[in-house]
């Protein structure tokens, strides 16, 4: 079944079963790995991409689901990979193995989205679908208020 | 872990220009100076000359300097420290560098990136390569100019002569410098002249990884390529009575079903048997896999209840077992003694649970080969079992290392590259085999349960007279060889023989214990027990003598030594390197312990249902102090404030990258002491994926992990795996200061506590 979406600003026709998750669709068929995958049951965030601006776990979003929308990738987030969270993340240092990355980045920029100044409780909460096994956590966070041009220092200490 | 060997005496004779720049024998490089060998490096090819001094580097006549990384990247930052090392010896210009990741090759030496050796075990191998270079290059300069070598200085990417004013960049000396013999000495720097060593560079992935462009083993796509995902037994040794794929094959997308090869006894990295679903796509093999009707056969292992098993261990630990290492008289002090302290702990099996499940993509070449893309610690290991899977030549299989999204031991096993290639011969196609989570926590090599029994006596002061520790845990060996039946000599040595308690009277038992599941490594292996059970116990004892736990740790560590366990009859092989060069010094360790107890402000006064933990272990050549501040609420739930952790790793290359490697064992550590378990019924793991194996997420992460590397010049110890054992200790011995509660068993979560 052909489903037509939009992906990182580009039509796409994709022939897929309806049922298929997002992510496989975005991974497999359109060829975009930057989205990873995790564990398929929306437990760890490593698929987490948007879908009209909202963050979603891919894996488990069925194709049909967003026809017609507009889904953005990390591969989308920005023109040069210089979007301020993606300044920050490397500003910080915060990768360790990177693969869950792209799904941290992509909920931390749905949350500055809609809450430009995240208090640390507002990025714990916004963040804790987005499992990072190498345990980046502490970094995650103060990329975040470093991106929302907070000092991550003062509320660290 | 599995590459521990005792060093030749030819190799330790290598390593003893340790230290601070003094001259030293160059390593026998398997290279040479001529251009590659287009099958030993994936950069190569492009026809210009090439100056290849060893099979790391590889510098172009354009200047470009390509690095050639032979460990796997899996979170540590090797990609970026391993180069640090190399164009620091060469006195090479870090914006001129290009990383190009090896492929498996026994000419990069080893390659098994496990046990944190990468550093500690080839510091000298890589100061070598860099330093090698970098004197062909100079002497190539001098025969250029007629003038002696030692008129000439290498600095940032040329080689100058003061007296006349010549420069000329490494560029332009490639020809000259291939024609040059590889040098018998080279002279390494003095630390002062460090440029890129001990210095924080940028992650060479930063880029990639934060723009979705990295390349890790799931990612890989060939043309013409199918997607499998396979149902494996139940229960390690299972096999199929029959099959019924029509289902299967009636769904969209799927093109093939295919009998995978039945496991082996002992395991090794075999696969594990099963039917393979291979698709246009990986979601169509998921869903094909899940239509197949197959009868198991469950095996020999469907005997394991790991609840039962428990008690077989804990049993096993009450009685007299096998002496290990032997001081005085333990049973005269317990005898004696005007106190005895006992207690058990208990530590469950763990799955290792990377981000990135296994994944592997393979081809079979005309001419037979086979080349492997995956996420793998150890290319040549898949050279290995691929080859003898596929029975063909080792050399005929190409291993290429793709990121690892994770590793943590799970990925030193080669079984699911193995897998890809059987498919990738049986269908006549290429294939990627992509593991579900469901798949990796219940069907991998778990670490190992291990059940601890420590008694202690103490006289009137509260001073420890003698210490009786067993330990009980099924082997890794069991892996190798299925007569296995109990702890080996290198699970011992992992923080078990090395203890470093100043105790008159101590002995170290184990006892038997049988595997039913596939044992592997995961990160500090058998330290993590051994550490919660000492750390715990020496906890327990300064609580019964009415004494600071710091204290009374410092006190049981005693004076300043060098502690070799032969003087007590025990064998130790110090991860495979020697206790001249990394000696069990305890005035180290009780270094790492006043620092930590220093940063965490030890003996301050905490408000009601807060309590301060400490624990200090030495692994793989560091040592490690840990402090935990932890909060227990009204109803009982515990939350980790923060943390303070010291490393002493004797030198570091990166001090950012051990700082990150110490936040996350920090986390990880966490992950194991307040939910890590997996339990096995019918010999299948109970668990399935991180609702049932839950790991620690952000809002349970501390509000800081403050960590301290002492500064020493001494040789470096490893980095990745050192931080994660006292973390659990130091969190227990915080919950007992908060509420006079002494927890014995991990997970905390098992005790309702989070």
């Amino acid at each position: 079944m052909a489903t037509e979406l939009t992906i990182n600003g580009n039509a796409h026709t994709l022939d897929v079963e309806p049922d298929m998750p997002l992510l496989w669709a975005i991974r497999d068929i359109a060829g975009l790995t930057g989205t990873k995958f995790g564990c398929g049951k929306a437990l760890c965030g490593a698929c987490t991409v948007h879908v009209d601006g909202q963050p979603v776990r891919s894996c488990s979003y069925p194709v049909s689901a967003a026809a017609g929308r507009s889904i953005t990738t990390i591969e989308g987030l920005s023109e040069d990979g210089d979007h301020p969270l993606q300044l920050a993340w490397r500003a910080l240092n915060v990768p360790q193995c990177g693969y869950c990355q792209s799904g941290q980045i992509m909920s931390a920029a749905a949350l500055l989205e809609r809450n430009p100044k995240p208090s640390r409780e507002d990025i714990d909460a916004a963040m804790s679908g987005n499992i990072c096994r190498c345990g980046t956590y502490t970094r995650i966070r103060a990329a975040i208020q470093q991106a929302a041009g907070e000092d991550s220092t003062e509320q660290a200490s | 872990m599995s590459g521990i060997k005792q060093l030749s005496r030819r190799e330790f004779l290598k390593r003893t220009g340790q230290g601070t720049g003094g001259l030293v024998l160059a390593l026998s490089f398997a290279g040479c100076a001529r251009s590659p060998d287009a099958t030993s490096a994936e950069g190569a090819g492009d026809g210009l000359p090439e100056f290849v001094p060893n099979v790391y580097v590889n510098l172009k006549t354009d200047g470009s300097l390509e690095i050639h990384c032979h460990r796997s990247e899996m979170g540590q930052g090797i990609r970026t420290c391993l180069p640090q090392i190399i164009a620091d010896e060469m006195d090479a210009d870090w914006d001129r560098l290009v990383l190009v990741q090896a492929p498996g090759g026994e000419q990069y030496g080893d390659q098994n990136t496990d046990g944190s050796t990468s550093i500690r075990q080839q510091f000298d191998l890589l100061r070598n390569a860099g330093a090698s270079a970098r004197e062909m290059l100079l002497l190539a300069a001098a025969e250029l100019w007629q003038v002696e070598r030692g008129e000439l200085t290498a600095r940032n990417h040329a080689v100058h002569h003061e007296a006349s004013g010549k420069t000329a960049g490494f560029g332009e000396l490639v020809e000259a410098a291939a024609g040059q013999p590889l040098p018998e000495e080279v002279a390494f720097k003095s630390p002062e002249d460090y440029r890129y060593i001990g210095q924080s560079m940028d992650l060479i992935d930063g880029f990639d990884m934060t723009t979705g462009r990295a390349d890790y083993g799931i990612d890989t796509v060939l043309p013409d390529m199918l997607y499998a995902s396979i149902e494996r037994p139940p229960a390690y040794r299972g096999s199929i009575v029959s099959v019924d794929d029509s289902a299967a094959r009636s769904v969209a997308g799927v093109i093939d079903v295919v009998r995978m090869p039945e496991s082996t006894s002992p395991p090794v990295f075999n696969p594990l048997g099963g039917v393979a679903v291979l698709a246009s796509n990986t979601w169509a093999a998921q869903q094909g896999r899940k239509a197949l009707k197959i009868e198991w056969d469950a095996g020999v292992n469907a005997v394991y209840d790991s609840e039962t098993y428990k008690q077989e261990i804990i049993d096993t630990s009450h009685a007299e077992g096998s002496p290990i290492l032997n001081r005085g008289d333990v049973a005269a002090a317990l005898g004696e003694a005007d106190r005895v302290v006992e207690a058990d702990y208990y530590a469950p099996h763990l799955s290792q649970a990377p981000m990135e499940p296994p994944a592997a993509t393979a081809r079979i070449n005309d001419d037979g080969s086979c080349d492997v893309w995956s996420c793998t610690q150890n290319p040549q290991s898949v050279q290995q079992t691929v080859a003898g899977l596929l029975g063909i030549d080792k050399t005929a299989v190409n291993a290429h290392v793709t990121l690892l999204g994770g590793g943590f031991g799970r990925k030193s096993k080669a079984d699911f590259s193995a897998e890809a290639a059987w498919l990738a011969r049986e269908t006549g196609r290429p294939v990627k085999v992509t593991w579900t989570r469901e798949d990796d926590i219940q069907q991998g090599y778990l670490h190992s349960v291990s059940a601890q029994y420590l008694q202690a006596s103490l006289d009137t002061d509260g001073k420890a007279t003698g210490w009786l520790h067993r330990t009980v845990f099924p082997s890794i060996g069991s892996t190798f060889n299925a007569e296995t039946a109990g702890p080996g000599g290198f699970e011992l040595d992992l923080g078990f023989v090395d203890n470093p308690f100043d105790i008159p009277n101590m002995r170290l038992e184990t006892g038997e214990a049988k595997a039913h599941v596939r044992i592997g490594w995961l990160r500090s292996v058998c330290n993590i027990y051994h550490a919660f059970a000492v750390s715990s116990f020496a906890d327990e004892l300064a609580h019964a003598a009415g004494a600071d736990p710091k204290d009374y740790l410092l006190d049981l560590i005693g004076p300043a030594r060098l502690i070799d366990p032969a003087d007590d009859g025990a064998n130790y092989g110090n991860y495979g390197q020697s206790l001249e060069q990394h000696p069990i010094d305890t005035a180290r360790l009780s270094a790492v312990i006043e620092k930590t107890a220093e940063m965490a402000n030890w003996g301050r006064d905490l408000p009601e249902g807060r309590g301060l933990g400490i624990a200090a272990h030495r692994s793989f050549l560091s040592n490690v102090g840990a402090a935990a501040e932890v909060s227990v609420t009204d109803d009982g739930k515990l939350r980790v404030e923060e943390m303070w952790l010291v490393i002493d790793a004797g030198r570091v290359i990166n001090p950012d990258r051990v700082v990150a490697q110490m936040e996350g064992a920090g986390i990880f550590g966490m992950s194991i002491a307040l939910h890590g378990e997996i339990t096995a019924k019918a010999g299948g793991v109970v668990q399935s994926n991180f609702d049932t194996y839950p790991v620690v997420r952000i809002g349970e992460a501390p509000t800081a992990i403050n960590v301290h590397i002492m500064d020493l010049d001494a040789p470096p110890g490893g980095v990745g795996e050192p931080g994660v054992p006292p973390i659990a200790p130091a969190i227990t011995n915080a919950y007992f200061a908060a509420t006079g509660k002494r927890v014995r068993e991990l997970p905390l979560r098992k005790a309702g506590l989070v």
